[in-house]
């Protein structure tokens, strides 16, 4: 900020505003040291015509005050060789005597202290306008942390983690993570559950540094915001409801690639930063920005660890399919994120079959157990297949579709055995649903195929959902805004 | 060392709302009972409503389009504007 200061003419210069009363108290004293040269300037901070002197400029726009960070006014300064050597607040007749080197300050009947006003320029409403227009170029308020403060520790204090370690945002990384995406600082992207908070790409950029996301993932994170804050797909039910679910995001498109993520082997676990960082951003931004906090809002049973942030990419090169978002209607060359109202990854392991109906036969059995075995259609998922099962799949020419409704087909049950009661158990579909059958996941949208995971390996892994369509979530996918 | 941040919060202070004045009888006041739309809420405030009804209140249902989101403005609206007091019902 320094640099920046405008230069002041050498002498004592002074800070005050109409609206003080210490100011309005000592104008005889300012006409005083007008009339002698002992003042050089009178900057007034909120009407031009106060006081009326010659020497007194208009700094309604608060820029000196703001870059010579007045605090209190009135303030005097001495100038020499144009930068401050020193400064006195408030009103004290024996300080100011001392400090301007003077015996006289003009009439003597005036009270000797007055503690002054806050300086305009540190008015809490006007930070953020004035940090844009003349300080550090972001809106947000600084937070100084004390000299005898661990800055890890005074972040954990103030609750904004997640429970591991943050990078530090500070203005230097909150700029260049600003500098990933062409949006604005200032522009609203989404109105962040549940306290309803206008979100700003600059709160994002924030968060996205504490996540320890890179500049180049900050696109990424801003749409999967943008999506997960629609009334579709529902964050404030995901956050607020007892099941153990976040946003699930994969993304599609050349940008997997040009970022690093991993689509490979083990793409759902930890290794790979951006996979690991933007899923957490999304959350702390959720967190910080919205106050979605656990045992809060987010009143989760047992959570997941997919809730610190659960984001990869699909395996687009190595897949015998289009791509997710191809099949959407996405060119290969578009850049998709698609959020999944969904728990952690379970894997499905099936090593012995080789046809591809007993492999879609085996795959519906291990979908089946999501959620509860006995409740069927309310709640959608993704499978993930590894390299090993789709080539099954592949070499019998199946299409992605045909897989989809093949398993789709293998998951139906007999309601009989669904119903409340039905095998010892009171959980399942009530009694109107008897004698009829039902497949676990609904045609037409219930099941999402990617293609993921190493190379080795004759497993595929589920994600179970939460209640899908708009009783819950709806799963979204959006072009990535760079 | 002294490092400075920027606040990743919405930098809000929660505004401070005194609570609705309680009401001290039930005789002549319309209770609204709302059903966030869990399964078998319906049981619960059908016993609520007669308790209620048997102390002289008149009782209003209500039910959320969905439990998973928060209540409409409209529905909140009318409620507050149609009753004295509300009941928000859980289940499960």
């Amino acid at each position: 900020m320094g640099n920046n200061r405008p230069k002041l003419a050498n002498g004592f210069v002074a800070f005050v505003k109409k609206d003080c009363p210490t100011c309005e108290l000592i104008v005889p004293v300012l006409e005083h040291l007008t009339e002698s040269q002992v003042l050089r300037t009178i900057f007034t901070q909120d009407d031009p015509s106060f006081p009326n002197l010659p020497i007194t400029s208009d700094d309604t726009s608060l820029e000196v005050s703001f870059l010579h960070e007045i605090e209190t006014v009135p303030t005097l300064l001495k100038i020499q060789d144009g930068v401050e050597v020193d400064r006195t607040v408030g009103w004290s007749q024996e300080t100011w005597k001392a400090f301007l080197g003077i015996d006289n300050l003009g009439p003597g009947n005036i009270r000797p202290y007055s503690p002054g006003c806050g300086s305009l320029s540190v008015d809490p409403d006007l930070q953020g306008i004035l940090q844009k227009k003349y300080g550090s170029g972001v809106a947000s308020r600084e937070v100084v942390f004390a000299s005898a403060e661990d800055e890890f520790e005074a972040m954990y204090d103030r609750g904004w983690s997640d429970g591991l370690p943050l990078i530090p945002p500070t203005i230097e990384r909150v700029k260049a993570m600003l500098a990933g995406s062409e949006r604005r600082p200032d522009e609203v992207i989404a109105v962040v559950p549940p306290n309803l908070v206008d979100l700003t790409v600059e709160k994002v950029a924030i968060n996205a540094v504490m996540a320890g996301c890179k500049p180049e993932y900050l696109p990424v994170v801003i749409t999967a915001l943008e999506t997960a804050c629609t009334d579709q797909f529902n964050m404030h039910g995901l956050l607020a409801t007892t099941m153990p679910v976040g946003p699930v995001i994969f993304i599609n498109g050349p940008i997997r690639k040009s970022i690093g993520m991993n689509s490979g082997m083990n793409l759902l676990g930890q290794g790979n930063r951006a996979n690991s960082t933007i899923g957490r951003a999304v959350q702390l931004t959720i967190r910080n920005v919205g106050g979605g906090r656990p045992g809060e809002v987010d009143r989760a049973t047992h959570g997941s660890p997919a809730k610190y942030g659960l984001c990869f990419a699909e395996d687009e090169e190595g897949s015998p399919w289009p791509s997710y978002a191809q099949d959407l209607g996405f060119s290969a060359n578009q850049n998709t994120v698609t959020l999944f109202p969904g728990e952690g990854p379970r894997m499905i392991v099936d090593q012995l079959s080789r046809s591809p109906d007993e492999l879609a036969r085996s795959l519906a059995k291990g979908i089946i157990g999501n959620i509860h075995p006995k409740l069927v259609m309310g709640f959608d998922a993704i499978l993930i297949i590894g390299p090993e099962h789709a080539s099954r799949f592949a070499e019998a020419g199946w299409t992605k579709d045909q897989v989809n409704e093949e398993i789709i087909n293998h998951s139906i049950r007999e309601t009989d055995e669904l119903i409340r009661g039905a095998d010892g158990i009171s959980e399942g579909l009530p009694e109107v649903f008897a004698g009829s059958t039902l497949p676990k996941l609904r045609p037409g949208g219930g099941l999402i195929i990617l293609h993921g995971g190493g190379a080795a390996g004759l497993f595929s892994a589920t994600i179970g959902g939460w209640i899908t369509g708009d009783k819950g979530s709806i799963y979204q996918t959006r072009e990535i805004t760079l | 060392m002294t490092t400075s941040v920027l606040d990743p919060t919405d930098e809000q202070t929660p505004e401070h709302r005194e609570r609705a004045k309680r009401i001290s009888t039930l005789e002549g006041a319309t209770i609204g009972l709302l059903d966030i739309s869990k399964p078998r809420g319906d049981v619960f405030l059908d016993t609520v409503q007669s308790l209620l009804e048997q102390k002289g209140a008149t009782v209003v249902r209500y039910i959320k389009p969905t439990f998973t989101k928060p209540a409409p403005v409209d529905l909140r609206h009318e409620i507050s504007t149609t009753c004295d007091a509300v009941i928000e019902a859980l289940a499960d």
